[in-house]
């Protein structure tokens, strides 16, 4: 048999009345997330620092979970991402120009490579200073393939199957912007975009595509991936996106 | 009705809109959590990927997160247990004090409905589901605050998303060392037995 009890659930008893330290805590921890967004800057740096000295003698790696704990994210905008060699990974460089052509890793290896240093700046606040970008210039594959007069803008395409980014010619043949093999004096790895991606020096780094496959010469600028959800298409770092970061390039 | 010896007393502990208003609460902050985790370690966001679903999911979970608590004023007995949350007697502080010496004795943690900590951890959690929100938002509608807000914002997003996930394992970790507690948000229905060691003076 059940006893029902309706007090304590219909209404308060008196013994309950007492001191609301329940608002107080509430109201306190509003404040405290109000007064935690205006001293974040002073205190993101303090711990940037701490975190960043903290990584280096970590084995565990555990610091690289924590906020701001140094250095790259992983973000993938697709469900999974084949994996791509030497044997099987090709780049292809068509659209409106006179010579299409397909590159296999060794081709591009044979070509001469270009090495910056640089920061690398993400669009939601994490930064890598500098990071060394070592692969072709991008202007000399376009000026190999031969591009048309008609073209107006370079449209990249991922072989994750999703990704997509985009540049305008001049930006694209400007000299701080490779086909990326190596990163940190390293091949780049599967995670971080490997075995070729895009380096766009001066930008957020959503424009530095992942897992590059394909330069099309196109006659006008077609929106990226991101670009198409809200972010800025010239994505100087610093300029756009209603940021204010300190230029990388 | 017969009484039988192994039936134990029960006693009503939540309403039916009580439990419901934990359990969409529950299972929004789980999404939120989830989704969150998949953005943000990156063996699961390798694994996961889609990432403009994964934050899709996570803004919408994460704006309906305070939709069950004020749906569930329209309850006179939320509005009561919500009340009881607020107020603290003279025994809370017993309660805390016994709970800071790791003094575990029934007779030495004196509660109403609630214990303090129970208290604490409803007010605080309300707290910073909010601050969450707010700077979500200020993260979601990119060009409406100032810049500097925006970084800012981030960064106690962060760092609160850390802070509420220890708290919250905590929490979910209480749950599972109490079945009968459990049971109390499952069914409704404590023993009374239970209610007398727990909650001396919650039926005073």
């Amino acid at each position: 048999m059940n006893e029902d009890v309706p007090e304590g659930v219909k209404e308060g008893p008196p013994a309950e009345r007492g001191t609301p330290v329940g608002r107080r805590v509430f109201l306190g921890t509003l404040a405290l997330g109000a007064l935690g967004v205006v001293a974040a800057p002073p205190l993101q740096r303090g711990l940037e620092g701490f975190l960043g000295s903290a990584a280096d003698k970590d084995p565990t790696g555990l610091t690289g979970l924590l906020p701001n704990g140094g250095g790259f994210r992983y973000y993938s905008v697709a469900s999974s991402v084949p994996r791509k060699n030497a044997d099987t990974y090709r780049l292809t460089v068509d659209g409106l120009v006179d010579r299409p052509t397909t590159y296999t890793l060794a081709d591009l290896e044979a070509l001469p490579q270009t090495r910056l240093v640089r920061d690398v700046q993400c669009v939601t606040g994490w930064r890598v200073p500098d990071t060394p970008f070592e692969g072709v210039r991008l202007s000399r594959l376009l000026d190999a393939a031969g591009v048309r007069p008609t073209a107006k803008a370079v449209r990249f395409t991922c072989f994750d199957g999703t990704y997509t980014e985009s540049l305008t010619l001049a930006q694209a043949r400007r000299a701080d912007v490779l086909v990326a093999l190596r990163m940190q004096d390293k091949d780049l790895g599967h995670a971080h975009g490997g075995p070729v991606r895009l380096y766009v020096a001066p930008m957020y780094f959503y424009k530095s595509a992942k897992w590059l496959s394909g330069i099309t010469l196109t006659d006008e600028v077609r929106p990226g991936y991101w670009e198409k959800r809200g972010y800025d298409i010239d994505a100087w770092v610093g300029r756009s996106n209603g940021r204010d970061d300190e230029p990388t390039s | 009705m017969s009484l039988r010896a192994d039936t134990p007393v029960t006693v009503r502990r939540f309403s039916r809109a009580e439990r419901w208003v934990h359990r969409t609460t529950a299972a929004l902050m789980g999404v939120c959590v989830l989704t969150a985790a998949c953005l943000y370690v990156p063996q699961l966001a390798e694994l996961v990927g889609r990432r403009a679903l994964v934050v899709t999911l996570h803004i919408w979970a994460g704006l309906a997160l305070p939709v069950p608590v004020l749906a569930g004023l329209v309850s006179r007995a939320f509005r009561a247990d919500l009340g009881h949350l607020n107020r603290f007697g003279p025994h809370d502080r017993t309660w805390l004090r016994a709970a800071l010496h790791r003094d575990k004795r029934p007779a030495s943690r004196p509660a109403g409905k609630f214990n303090a900590g129970q208290k604490i951890y409803a007010s605080w959690i309300a707290g910073a589901t909010l601050v969450m929100l707010g700077t979500g938002l200020m993260m979601w509608f990119t060009h409406l605050t100032p810049l500097l807000w925006r970084t800012s914002a981030t960064f106690v997003h962060d760092w609160l998303a850390l802070t509420i996930g220890i708290v919250l394992a905590g929490h979910i970790g209480m749950a599972l060392a109490d079945p009968e507690s459990r049971k109390g948000m499952r069914t409704g229905r404590v023993t009374r037995e239970w209610a007398d060691r727990e909650h001396p003076l919650w039926r005073r």
